[in-house]
């Protein structure tokens, strides 16, 4: 989710909901411009009445959301301009120094590339597969309901605990390759997590496993979302199943997919937890699994130069934001009136 | 997600049309060709879970003997030796605090701010709902260094202040985005009536809107729950001392300290698992309800 969908909803939200707004005032639908809501019974008095009641009820979220969200990220902002060691304010002023070091390290590099891999192919991968499994389980099929809880079981386990009984699993001397000897398929074993060329399909496989359920999951809410007529209707014009399936209700899961897609794409370009646990800050690098996030706790707190690694959470940032504006500007921008805010009456 | 989702359920809320629920509305009968993909699936999803919990049976010369068996015979020796150090349930009892306080200010703050935000009309309402709504661009990895100094210069560390404060900072912008087109839609004839019948907007909020956005709330509420339960970088940063571990460090802890106790690890992380499986399996319908359902009022 993006600022972009925020501001849309938003833009539409003084025509939409000022009348609802203004009902106290019984005023009915005025101009759609936000005006204060006065309430004519309490007179001038009233307005302060509501600027109190708006600064309790919003205050307290609004100091958490400021103190703990935007004063840090406004001070990684700041401390990227600086080379300093966590201790004092910091003083020795560097300019872009840290982002042209960071732009040169092979290694960072080597990260960026690590998340594009996953970004394209968590969706080519993710994206099929979940659409394939969430018509399948809008099907009537018996135990429909148990299997879509179990399918959101691994969303729902930590990633603690996928990342430490997959490295069990698969180590050398695992139940994978253990399991692929006894098939008979042991040319298919390797080394799945230190081996550079195979590492990073490995965490693909990993991630997709993981965040798959996921996909599911908002697919099949998206498909309780078109009425059954549609269906019906395809099916009398004489349409088989595939069909309408092609037709009519890819279309409409449009917006779903969309966001998903938009969701997994963010996803893919912070990843940090999976591989800092599966491979540690070190043999990321060597495995040819690092990201962005992992080279950023490596190289920063770890190493004691937090006016680097906050420099690298700018520049993180900064591809997250270049990717979702572009993302709103190219895909998302043809949904804003359907999906975000249709359903607002 | 829920963005797409909650808009839907809205607009059912306000009587356009009467949901039938998940169950009715799958169109097609399966096949046995359905069954057998859908049960692969499943498969698929739950083999690394079930070896993790399975492989807890075993002893680590099963294991060495034969990586990908069964239990022969079958051993709790490691379930109860985890279950018996108290360091377990320490940090069991520090993920169920963190967790809960985390929901609790995701849930009270949240709903405060989003009634706010959908229901009075005011200067400076679009910028502070797009400022909340810029927090969904800054996720913890971008804030998580000066967080970091931040906490430690506050004297936070290894508190569950320093842990729950941020988590339910950074849950906020996803909490307004999904409970403000719930407070919108509820309809404005039963803020009439509660006003005709002499509530105040406040004893409208407390007697009509938090009833009526429950199905929203408990969404956000899982949602944060969850989110805090398996939080990782934020408690690696926060965290340094084992008793104040959350499950997902320990287990980590765990795992690198009897790495050559395979089974021992393998029992630990599954009996962590637990809480979050039972708690997700009470809420699962209100979860789906919540992404997809409907309020009923």
């Amino acid at each position: 989710m993006s600022v972009s969908q925020g501001m849309s909803q938003d833009a539409a939200s003084p025509s939409t909901t000022t009348p609802e707004d203004r009902a106290g005032s019984g005023g009915g639908a005025g101009a759609p411009t936000p005006v204060p809501a006065e309430r004519p019974r309490r007179g001038g008095h009233g307005r302060w009445a509501q600027r109190a009641e708006i600064a309790v009820l919003a205050g307290p979220a609004l100091v958490v959301f400021v103190t703990f969200v935007i004063v840090p990220v406004l001070m990684a902002a700041y401390y990227g301009f600086f080379k300093w060691k966590g201790f004092g304010p910091p003083t020795e002023f560097v300019g872009f120094e840290n982002y042209l070091i960071i732009f040169r390290d092979a290694e960072f590099l080597a990260a960026l590339q690590h998340n594009a891999f996953l970004v394209v192919m968590s969706l080519v991968v993710q994206g099929p597969v979940a659409v394939g499994v969430a018509l399948l389980l809008n099907r009537r099929i018996r135990g429909r309901s148990v299997i879509r809880v179990l399918v959101f079981v691994p969303y729902v386990v930590s990633e603690v605990i996928v990342g430490t009984g997959f490295s069990l699993m698969l180590a050398t001397n695992g139940a994978v390759n253990d399991l692929l000897e006894k098939m008979g398929l042991s040319f298919l074993a390797v080394d799945w997590l230190a081996d550079p060329d195979v590492a990073i399909w490995t965490l693909l496989l990993i991630i997709s496993w993981k965040y798959i359920g996921f996909a599911v999951i908002l697919f099949l809410a998206g498909l309780q979302g078109i009425p059954e007529e549609l269906g019906e209707a395809a099916a009398i014009d004489g349409a088989t199943y595939w069909k309408t399936q092609r037709y009519v209700t890819l279309p409409l899961l449009g917006p779903t997919l969309r966001i998903w897609a938009f969701l997994s794409i963010i996803g893919s370009l912070q990843l940090f937890d999976l591989v800092y646990i599966i491979w540690g800050q070190y043999v990321a690098a060597t495995a040819g699994t690092s990201t962005m996030a992992t080279y950023m706790v490596a190289n920063g707190r770890n190493s004691g130069n937090f006016g680097y690694g906050s420099a690298v959470a700018v520049v993180l940032f900064l591809v997250s934001l270049a990717v979702a504006l572009v993302y709103q500007r190219f895909v998302l921008r043809r949904d804003t009136e359907g999906a975000l805010t249709g359903g607002k009456k | 997600m829920a963005t797409v989702t909650a808009a839907p359920s809205a607009a059912r809320a306000s009587g356009t049309r009467t949901p039938k629920g998940p169950r009715g509305s799958g169109t097609g009968k399966g096949g046995p060709l359905t069954y057998v993909v859908a049960y692969l699936f499943v498969g698929l999803c739950l083999a690394p879970i079930a070896y993790i919990v399975v492989g807890g049976f075993r002893t680590n010369a099963q294991i060495t003997a034969d990586p990908s068996g069964l239990p022969d015979p079958w051993q709790v020796a490691n379930y109860v030796e985890v279950l018996g150090s108290s360091l377990f349930w320490q940090q069991l009892g520090n993920s169920v605090v963190a967790a809960l306080l985390t929901t609790l200010g995701v849930v009270v703050l949240g709903l405060m701010a989003s009634f706010v935000l959908a229901r009075y009309a005011f200067f400076g309402r679009a910028a502070m709902y797009s400022l909340f709504a810029a927090g969904l661009m800054f996720p913890m990895t971008v804030a998580i260094t000066p967080l970091y100094i931040m906490i430690r210069s506050l004297g936070l560390m290894n508190s569950v202040g320093g842990l729950v404060l941020p988590q339910i900072a950074f849950a906020l912008p996803t909490t307004v985005i999904i409970l403000v087109p719930f407070l919108r839609a509820i309809p404005r004839e039963i803020e009439e009536a509660a006003s005709i019948d002499g509530a105040s907007r406040l004893g409208f909020f407390f007697r009509m809107v938090v009833p009526l956005s429950l199905p929203g709330v408990v969404t956000v509420g899982i949602l944060a729950f969850v989110a805090s339960w398996n939080s990782y970088m934020l408690p690696l940063f926060i965290l340094n001392d084992e008793t104040s571990y959350t499950l997902p460090l320990g287990v980590q802890a765990f795992a690198s300290q009897y790495s050559v106790d395979t089974a021992r690890v393998l029992a630990f992380t599954s009996l962590s698992m637990i809480p979050a499986l039972v708690f997700f399996s009470l809420f699962e319908r209100r979860i789906v309800g919540g992404l997809t359902g409907a309020v009923k009022g």
